[in-house]
């Protein structure tokens, strides 16, 4: 029986760990990086041509999971929005002393503002601390999926990966 | 009697390929569809769709539509909405209804791109107003922009199930739950961590045992199931939702083709029967083509390159094109249509397409 990400949808740690898109703990200590959360060999390979810098290599059969060539990845965050799966982040561990941000691929209406207070949630969707939205980009070119990057507690960084909007829930 | 050199049999992503493809070649093509307006799932589709660069990979269903509907118009596809086409007749005669006038339609060469239904669940209460297909779901929300219910369960933890519970939170429902009754996640692991992440819990090993609700759905009873899919009592969970979405499959429409007496075989991984067809999508009837889901269930990027084959191979037999250049054209989509059939996802497909060939040359082999 197969467990972990395919039974409940979630990515463990430990599965995380195995992934090719994944950074170092080195890299990710040196600023913006991608974090590509690509678990499964299925077709698909548009973030290899949405880098420019050649960090992300797919190559052939289209179905090789998204290998990040990490020292090559500058952190610009072209590939976020080129991921038809949602499935990119950009992270950066030394934003300031204490926080770090975290730039989340989003397609829910109303987008947040700059400045406000966001539920911050890991992979199953639990709230796990308060995020600041420090920046909300959706240009045309991002074809209706908009990139919230938010400001949460450093340690934080490596599981905060969606957001919900304050209250929210009770509406 | 209408007559046209090409007819094309529903307007999905392999029709409309199809249709632009055979018109682009200079045949005279028309193309009939059921509902009032061309797309199929295309326009539904609101979500980036996955695939190689060259592959549109990337672009959302309902953006590739709207291109292949200005490409149409521009060819001068005669189009036919909201038509039914309700027999055929000695392989290449339609019967086809428009607002309850009926004609006969002779077409040198039909391409059926019929698509498919999705698979019915019965348990008690699923005929509850608020138990509907995901599909269904999914054309209220993305087509008539009506909201089923407040509260979710979406049964089946397929891609589409995935993908029509994120469409939903999208137009602002609660998913309550997605279940599975199989032991894993049939879809991919994209589509089930974004709706994790927006707090859905997926339950694997899992149904639905019974809607409950006076005039419509009000709640369910979720159970978990063993490994061989009985249920295991004192595992019950009441959900209090008011709409029930069911993805458990989808089945190739193939009337059509059972109706021009095509040869048929049964392909599990493709969806259940499906007629026997050559490379060129040619049925066991001369001049009778399929492409996309009724020659078996896949998906939209691999639909519209068989009806690009479908075409090229029937505006061939036309004579419109030569052969060699046919054969180049094939040669090209069958590259691209090779992406989409490799992998864990991928290749039990092309063994289910692999397989429909070699039945069809068993069949010629008899004839």
């Amino acid at each position: 029986m197969k467990g972990g990400f395919k039974s409940t949808g979630i990515l463990t740690a430990e599965e995380l760990r195995g992934l090719p898109g994944i950074p170092s703990e080195k890299r990710a200590a040196e600023g913006t990086v991608a974090v590509i959360e690509c678990a499964e060999e299925f077709p698909c390979d548009p973030c290899e041509s949405s880098c420019v810098h050649g960090a992300i290599i797919v190559g052939r059969p289209i179905t090789n999971l998204p290998h990040l060539k990490e020292d090559l990845c500058i952190g610009c965050g072209e590939c976020i929005v080129e991921c038809p799966g949602l499935a990119i982040f950009m992270m950066d561990l030394i934003y300031s002393e204490n926080e770090a941000t975290v730039s989340i691929p989003y397609e829910f209406l109303p987008l947040p503002r700059v400045g406000e207070k966001v539920e911050a949630v890991d992979r199953s969707g639990t709230v796990i601390t308060t995020g600041r939205v420090i920046d909300v980009k959706n240009l045309p070119s991002q074809d209706r999926t908009a990139v919230v990057t938010i400001a949460v507690p450093k340690e934080f960084g490596w599981d905060v990966r969606g957001l919900q909007l304050k209250g929210e829930k009770d509406l | 009697m209408l007559t046209t050199d090409v007819a094309v049999v529903g307007a999905g992503p392999a029709g409309l390929l199809a249709a632009v493809d055979a018109a682009k070649a200079g045949a005279k093509t028309m193309l009939i569809n059921e509902y009032i307006e061309p797309g199929g799932q295309l326009t539904k589709q609101i979500h980036k769709f996955f695939g190689s660069e060259e592959h549109k990979a990337g672009i959302r269903g309902i953006d590739i539509a709207a291109k292949l509907f200005k490409e149409i118009d521009e060819l001068k596809v005669d189009k036919r909405m909201a038509t039914v086409v309700w027999s055929i007749f000695h392989s290449n005669i339609l019967g086809i209804a428009h607002d309850g006038k009926s004609e006969m339609l002779r077409a040198h060469k039909i391409i059926l791109a019929t698509g498919a239904s999705e698979n019915a669940f019965a348990f008690p209460g699923w005929t509850l107003p608020g138990v509907m297909g995901a599909g269904a779901a999914q054309t209220l929300i993305n087509l008539q922009r009506v909201l089923p219910g407040q509260r979710v369960l979406m049964v089946g933890a397929g891609n589409v199930g995935l993908i029509v519970a994120y469409q939903l939170l999208q137009a602002g429902a609660e998913v309550v739950a997605v279940l599975d009754a199989l032991p894993y996640i049939g879809g991919y692991s994209v589509h089930s961590a974004k709706i994790a992440r927006d707090g859905v819990p997926i339950w694997t090993s899992h149904t639905v045992k019974k809607a409950h609700g006076r005039e419509s759905v009000e709640g369910a009873t979720v159970v978990k199931v063993d490994k061989q899919w009985e249920l295991i009592p004192g595992t019950e969970r009441e959900l209090e939702v008011d709409t029930i979405c069911i993805a458990v499959g989808l089945t190739p429409l193939t009337e059509l083709a059972w109706l021009a007496k095509c040869k048929f075989t049964w392909v599990p991984a493709l969806g259940g029967y499906v007629p026997l067809y050559d490379d060129k999508m040619e049925t066991t009837v001369k001049g009778l083509y399929v492409a996309g889901d009724c020659a078996g269930i896949e998906e939209a990027s691999t639909a519209m390159e068989e009806g690009r084959i479908a075409a090229i191979s029937a505006v061939e037999s036309l004579g419109l094109i030569t052969q060699q250049r046919a054969y180049a054209l094939r040669a090209a989509a069958y590259e691209r249509v090779k992406e989409f059939r490799i992998g864990p996802f991928g290749e039990m497909r092309d063994q289910g397409k692999r397989f429909i060939w070699r039945e069809r040359e068993k069949y010629e082999g008899r004839v």
